[in-house]
């Protein structure tokens, strides 16, 4: 049953009790992955959810799958609990872990998508229609009768992507669903994801590390660091501020030398033949930072990128702290 | 869809992903009929030169040697997935993807596996015990039913040792092979008439790990061999219901180790 908000999570804590020093002796501690979060995702949206390693993303994406019981907080999603009837919720989620297989790797794709229909109950009139609808939007047809084994990680990864929704979930949790994969199916996953919310008003958490997939897919934009949320923005909020910025290395054939930069850029890192500038591209579009650089006579290559996600959480710490 | 019904489609896969390279599959067969057979050829050679050991001749050892093995391989078939739990489930963090399946747990891990390599043993197991039968002098009517049952009670029995061994991942997954006292050794063990242990290692193969309530009161009944310790030997006919209360007591223990996994997410 779909209810107005899918997603509800308030005042989540989870700490660990660690011991030190081997299993079975040495003193515990407590470790807190999560420290009283809160945000709600409304039906058929999809929220990025993003943040380092060890920020509490893990954690969190466990207990809304149900294989986590937290220590306090309230956490809905329909109108269920996660970890307090298991069996009921996980039928009505699908979940994608980028690093682990869903289906076995002894069967072939058809062979693994029918054991699902037979643990989800899925009934053979649905299951065909949806095995037919994945196949075709995901681009299975030519692969259905191989080993999982011998599946590339491209294609591994949209058979996982029909295994996680070979049931109609009404929300999906996707981990890292892009990690590793190459450009084309990069592109397919965001392109599956898109149509997936448009036609069946799917409601879908995301992570991810590629801030490419946040762009493509995300409404919202949760920041989630050292078990709190740092900021929960529309993304063209998020965009107007940091993620509008650019990184520009340029390489020089000696040391670099002094570069009067203009307005809008700044050097964030001087190394002995190489220049990293940060530029914000609406204060000074990137043509006008290349040609400024391009009157310097001994500059080599010149790269453009986007800052690490890493960097954009850096920089959350930096405007809360203030 | 049920979870018998369920099981039945997930050993089916199983069993085609095994016999997905036949020829491999048939050596492994043949290797595990003869290594387990030479075993018994150690313990023939045994009374081969000594008779009797304590009252025992060779055809009552047979029965118990093959009513062990027997139940054994049918646990090996069914409980794969809970062999290769620590290493395959615990250890590599995929059984967070079991709990995120709308079943038990139990039937999911049964259904990781139905093994055909314990045929060997199975098989080897069967030829044994048909043996002691035919060198036994005095054997009870009763066996046709007490057969069955017995090898029940025995594999469901190992069955729960393999439970248990998996709940015990969920403490530690490291010195597991500890356990294997309890399974290897509880076939080794079994393959001997108890009368031969001390009396503390008699009441824990009765009453804590219900072996002998499974294996040697039973062959007892089907032999009409009584008791040299003074059991008597309707005791035999209902003991092997001990192999079903262990694997319930294993199952209670599989739970809890569920629910703490669930709570401390490691």
């Amino acid at each position: 049953m779909k209810t107005a908000t899918a997603i509800e999570v308030r005042d989540l804590r989870k700490t660990y009790q660690v011991r030190d020093g081997g299993s079975w002796r040495g003193k515990t501690r407590e470790i807190t992955a999560l420290d009283g979060i809160s945000f709600t995702v409304p039906s058929g949206e999809i929220a990025g959810f993003i943040g380092p390693n060890g920020a509490g993303k893990s954690t969190a994406i466990k207990i809304l799958s149900g294989i986590l019981r937290p220590t306090s907080g309230i956490v809905r999603v329909g109108n269920l609990v996660p970890w307090e009837n298991r069996i009921a919720h996980v039928a009505r989620i699908g979940v994608v872990f980028g690093q682990r297989t869903q289906l076995w790797w002894d069967l072939s794709v058809a062979e693994g998508l029918a054991l699902l229909r037979d643990i989800y109950s899925v009934e053979p009139e649905r299951f065909k229609r949806n095995r037919d609808r994945l196949a075709e939007a995901l681009d299975l047809n030519g692969i259905m009768d191989q080993s999982v084994r011998q599946l590339s990680l491209g294609q591994r990864m949209r058979a996982e992507i029909a295994a996680a929704l070979i049931h109609d979930p009404d929300v999906v949790i996707l981990d890292e669903p892009t990690i590793g994969l190459d450009a084309p199916s990069k592109l397919a996953v965001r392109a599956f994801v898109r149509d997936l919310r448009r036609e069946r008003g799917t409601t879908v958490l995301l992570t991810t590390h590629d801030m490419h997939d946040i762009e493509a897919l995300a409404d919202r934009v949760i920041v989630i660091g050292h078990g709190r949320i740092l900021a929960d923005s529309p993304f063209e909020a998020l965009q107007a501020t940091t993620l509008s910025e650019r990184i520009l290395e340029a390489d020089f054939t000696g040391p670099p030398p002094e570069l009067f930069l203009p307005d809008g850029a700044v050097e964030t890192e001087r190394g002995t033949r190489s220049v990293t500038i940060t530029f914000d591209p609406q204060r000074l579009p990137a043509p006008a930072l290349v040609a400024h650089l391009s009157t310097f006579p001994d500059l080599g290559d010149l790269r453009i990128g986007r800052p690490a996600i890493e960097e954009i959480i850096t920089r959350f710490y930096a405007d809360h702290a203030s | 869809m049920n979870a018998f019904t369920l099981y039945r489609r997930m050993a089916g896969a199983s069993i085609k992903a095994q016999l997905r390279y036949p020829g491999t599959f048939a050596l492994q067969l043949v290797g595990n009929f003869v290594t387990t057979l030479l075993s018994f050829f150690g313990i023939w050679s045994l009374f081969h030169r000594f008779g009797s050991i304590a009252g025992w001749d060779i055809g009552a050892v047979a029965v118990l040697y093959g009513l062990v093995n027997v139940s054994f391989s049918v646990a090996e078939t069914l409980g794969r997935g809970f062999d290769v739990f620590g290493s395959e489930y615990v250890k590599t963090g995929s059984f967070d993807r079991l709990l995120l399946r709308p079943r038990s747990t139990l039937v999911l891990l049964l259904g990781h596996e139905l093994r055909l390599r314990p045929i060997g043993r199975f098989l080897q197991g069967a030829f044994v015990l048909g043996a002691g039968f035919w060198l036994s002098p005095h054997v009870s009517w009763n066996t046709v039913w007490l057969l069955p049952w017995a090898v029940a009670g025995g594999a469901v029995m190992f069955l729960g040792i393999l439970i248990g061994q998996a709940a015990l991942c969920f403490i530690t997954v490291e010195g597991l092979e500890v356990v294997n006292v309890l399974t290897y050794g509880g076939v080794e063990a079994g393959q001997y008439p108890i009368t031969m242990f001390a009396r503390w290692l008699r009441r824990f193969l009765t009453w804590a790990l219900p072996l002998s309530a499974v294996c040697y009161y039973p062959a007892l009944a089907m032999l009409n061999h009584p008791d040299p310790l003074g059991m008597p030997l309707w005791f035999g006919l209902l003991s092997p219901a001990m192999g079903f209360v262990f694997l319930a007591l294993m199952m209670l223990w599989w739970r809890r180790g569920v629910a703490g996994y669930v709570s401390s997410g490691s």
